[in-house]
C-alpha cells in the first residue's frame, strides 16, 4: 500500500530538474498511445476512402479541429492544475453572440469594416479572459469547487445568449462578413489561417508548460497542492491565471469560429466542453492533475475530428452507431496510453 | 356551501360558454431557432388573445426538459388552477402520465406536434405534417430535375419525427430509378454539424445536383461549405421549415442555390392556442385531430409565409 504514492514525487523531481533530462528519454510505449491511435485511424481512413488522404480533406479536418484544439490547450493547463471547466462551450457561444452584436452596432459609427472586425476580435479576447478570471476568482477566493462554478456559468452563459438572440440566431452584417471571412477561409502558404493559429497556440502552450516557472507551478499544484503551498508557490494566483488563460483560448477559438458561419445561435458550441476534456484526456493528461502534455492534447483533438470525418466519408456503419464508434475509439486510445499502477 | 356552488359552476362551464377561461401553455424553452419561434408565437398568442378576450387568462411556461415540464404541469393545475391546457410535450412517453393526471382533474387538453403515447390523455391533437415535410421536397425535386438527379441528404437528430420525414422523402424517390440518394447523415439540426457533414460529402462525391438539408438552419451551414469548396455542380439546396431568412431569400431570389422551401412553421402553436381558447370560450370542442398542412414555398407565394418580427 505505501508504495502507491511513492512514484509521483519521483517523476516530479525528474521533470523539475532541468539538467538530468536525458536519462528520462527512454522509449515509453504507453506515452505514444495517442500517436499510435491516430496513425491507425489514418491508415483505416485511407483504406476506406481514397479521398481521405487528399490535401483538401486533411486541411478541412485540421481547420475544424482548430476551435476545439485551441480550447483544449487552455483546458490542459486547468486540468493539470487539478481543476476543470465545464462552461467553455457556452462561453464560446456567448462570446460569439456578444461580439457579433458589438460589431453590428459599431458598423454604423465606424467606417472601416476591418477596424470594426479588429475591435470585435479584441473584445472577444478580453471578454474570454474576463470570464476565465471570474471563474478563477470564484474558485480561489470564493473557495467553490471548479466543477460547481463552471456548471453554474455553463447555464448562465447559454441562457444569456439565448436571451440576446431571442431564441433565434444572431447574424453578422453582410459587409462585415466579407471583411471577416478571410480569418477563417483565408490561407497562408496553402495552409488555412485557423491551422496556423492552432499551431502557434500549441507551441506557445508547450513552451509555457515545459519551459517556464509558471508551467512548473501548474504541474506542482496539480500534483500536490499542499506541498506546492509549503514550497512558497502562490497557489491562488497560479490557479487564477490558468482559468484566465483558458478564457483567452476560448476567446481565440471564437475569433476563428465566428467568420465560419457569421452567426451565433443557442446551439453554438454545444458539448464543446466534453470534446475539449476528451481531447485532453485522450492525449494522455491525467484527469487527477499533476502531469500532462500539450502535444498529446493536440493529437487527441485531431484524433477526435478524424473519427467523425471518417464516419462521414464512409457508409459502412449504421448512422445510428456513430457515437458508439467514437466512444470505442476514445476508450481504445485511453487503453493504449494507460499508466501501469 | 360557496365551494359547492363554485364547483357546480365550474363543471357546468364545460357544457355552456365559460365565464372565464384559464389557459395554461406548456412548451419547450427557446434553445434553438425552431423552439425560439415556438416561444415567440406562444407569447404573441397570449398578447393578442388576452387583449381580444378580457375574460381569458393565459399562462405560458417554458421547460428545458421533460421532468421540468412535468413539474410545471403540476404547478399549472394545482397553483394556477387552469381549466384548459395547450402542451407541446418535450417527450411523448414521459409526459403522457402527467397530462393524463391533468385531464382527470377536468382540464381540457390540446396536445401540439409531438404526440402522447396514449391518445386518451388528450382532447385534441394539433400538429404539423411531417410526412408532407419529406414528401413535398421529394416530389418537387423529382419534377424539377425530370426524374434524374444525384442527391445528398442531411438528417436531424435520430428521432421518430426524423424517421417519418426521411421515409416519406426516400419513399417518393424510390419511384424514380435515375434519382440517386448518395447518402444521408445526421447533422442534428445544427449549423456547425451541417457545415462539417457537407464538407465531407463534397470531398466524397464529385457530382451532386441537390442537397436536401431538411432544415433551414442546416441549409445555412450547407451553403457556407459549398461556397468554401467553390463547387459549381450543385444546382439547389432545399432546406425546410420556412424560417424568415430563408423565406426572404426566396422572395428576393438572392441566392442562386435557393429556390424553394417547405413550411413547418412554429406558428402552429399560435393556431393551437387560438383555436383552443376560442372554442373553450364558446364552450365548443375541437376536432380530435387537426393537421396543419405543410406547403411548398416558392417565389410566388413566399410573401404569405414571411413573418419579419418572429425570431425564426
Amino acid at each position: 500500500m505505501p508504495s502507491a504514492p511513492a512514484p509521483t514525487p519521483a517523476t516530479e523531481v525528474r521533470r523539475d530538474g532541468a539538467a538530468p533530462r536525458k536519462p528520462a528519454r527512454r522509449f515509453d510505449p504507453h506515452r505514444f498511445g495517442p500517436v499510435i491511435g491516430l496513425v491507425l485511424l489514418l491508415i483505416a481512413g485511407t483504406a476506406l476512402n481514397p479521398d481521405f488522404a487528399t490535401w483538401d480533406n486533411l486541411m478541412n479536418v485540421l481547420t475544424r479541429t482548430a476551435f476545439i484544439g485551441i480550447i483544449s490547450i487552455g483546458m490542459c493547463f486547468v486540468i493539470i492544475s487539478g481543476g476543470i471547466d465545464l462552461s467553455v462551450g457556452s462561453m464560446a457561444a456567448l462570446i460569439a453572440g456578444a461580439m457579433i452584436l458589438l460589431m453590428n452596432a459599431l458598423a454604423g459609427s465606424v467606417a472601416s469594416p476591418v477596424a470594426v472586425v479588429g475591435l470585435g476580435m479584441l473584445f472577444a479576447l478580453l471578454l474570454g479572459g474576463g470570464f476565465g478570471l471570474a471563474h478563477g476568482y470564484l474558485v480561489t477566493r470564493g473557495r467553490i469547487e471548479p466543477f460547481i462554478v463552471t456548471l453554474g456559468t455553463l447555464g448562465i452563459f447559454r441562457a444569456v445568449l439565448t436571451w440576446l438572440a431571442d431564441g433565434g440566431a444572431i447574424t453578422l452584417d453582410n459587409d462585415l462578413s466579407d471583411a471577416y471571412g478571410p480569418v477563417y477561409y483565408g490561407s497562408l502558404l496553402g495552409i488555412p489561417v485557423p491551422v496556423w493559429v492552432f499551431l502557434v497556440v500549441s507551441v506557445a502552450g508547450a513552451v509555457l508548460l515545459n519551459r517556464t516557472a509558471f508551467g512548473r507551478y501548474v504541474q506542482a499544484i496539480g500534483s500536490n497542492e499542499q506541498v506546492a503551498r509549503f514550497a512558497a508557490v502562490d497557489v491562488d494566483r497560479v490557479k487564477l491565471l490558468t482559468y484566465g488563460l483558458l478564457g483567452v483560448c476560448v476567446g481565440i477559438a471564437t475569433v476563428l469560429y465566428v467568420p465560419r458561419l457569421g452567426s451565433a445561435s443557442p446551439t453554438t458550441g454545444l458539448l464543446w466542453e466534453l470534446e475539449a476534456i476528451a481531447a485532453v484526456i485522450v492525449g494522455g493528461t491525467s484527469f487527477k492533475g499533476g502531469e500532462g502534455r500539450i502535444a498529446g492534447t493536440v493529437i487527441g483533438a485531431v484524433l477526435l475530428s478524424v473519427i467523425s470525418n471518417i464516419l462521414n466519408l464512409t457508409s459502412i456503419i449504421s448512422v445510428y452507431l456513430n457515437a458508439a464508434v467514437q466512444g470505442c475509439v476514445i476508450i481504445a486510445v485511453a487503453f493504449l496510453q494507460r499508466r501501469r499502477p | 356551501m360557496a365551494a359547492t356552488v363554485a364547483l357546480g359552476c365550474a363543471l357546468g362551464g364545460v357544457a355552456f360558454a365559460a365565464d372565464t377561461v384559464k389557459l395554461g401553455v406548456s412548451i419547450p424553452a427557446a434553445t434553438h431557432g425552431f423552439t425560439g419561434g415556438i416561444v415567440w408565437w406562444a407569447n404573441q398568442a397570449k398578447a393578442e388573445l388576452e387583449k381580444a378576450h378580457p375574460n381569458l387568462k393565459i399562462t405560458v411556461k417554458t421547460a428545458s426538459g421533460a421532468p421540468e415540464q412535468a413539474n410545471q404541469l403540476q404547478d399549472l393545475v394545482t397553483v394556477t388552477k387552469i381549466d384548459s391546457l395547450v402542451i407541446f410535450p418535450f417527450e411523448s412517453a414521459a409526459l403522457t402520465q402527467p397530462v393524463l393526471q391533468a385531464k382527470k382533474k377536468n382540464v381540457y387538453v390540446t396536445v401540439v406536434d409531438r404526440g402522447l403515447t396514449d391518445p386518451s390523455a388528450q382532447d385534441a391533437y394539433i400538429a404539423g405534417d411531417n410526412t408532407a415535410f419529406g414528401r413535398i421536397p421529394a416530389e418537387y425535386i423529382a419534377k424539377k430535375y425530370n426524374g434524374k438527379a444525384n442527391i445528398v441528404a442531411l438528417r436531424g437528430i435520430p428521432t421518430t419525427l426524423d424517421n417519418e420525414r426521411w421515409e416519406a422523402f426516400t419513399g417518393v424517390l424510390k419511384q424514380y430509378p435515375d434519382i440517386k440518394i448518395l447518402d444521408g447523415k445526421y447533422a442534428n439540426w445544427n449549423r456547425d454539424d451541417a457545415f462539417k457533414v457537407t464538407q465531407d460529402f463534397l470531398t466524397r462525391f464529385k457530382d451532386i445536383d441537390v442537397v436536401w438539408a431538411a432544415d433551414d438552419d442546416m441549409a445555412f451551414g450547407v451553403l457556407k461549405a459549398i461556397e468554401q469548396a467553390k463547387r459549381t455542380d450543385i444546382k439547389e439546396v432545399f432546406g425546410g421549415a420556412g424560417s424568415k431568412t430563408m423565406v426572404k431569400t426566396i422572395m428576393d431570389g438572392s441566392n442562386p442555390l435557393i429556390h424553394a422551401d417547405v413550411s413547418y412553421s412554429p406558428k402552429f402553436i399560435y393556431d393551437a392556442i387560438k383555436m383552443t381558447a376560442e372554442a373553450r370560450l364558446k364552450g365548443d370542442k375541437l376536432p380530435a385531430t387537426h393537421i396543419i398542412p405543410s406547403a411548398l414555398i416558392t417565389k410566388e407565394n413566399a410573401k404569405e409565409f414571411y413573418f419579419p418580427d418572429s425570431p425564426y
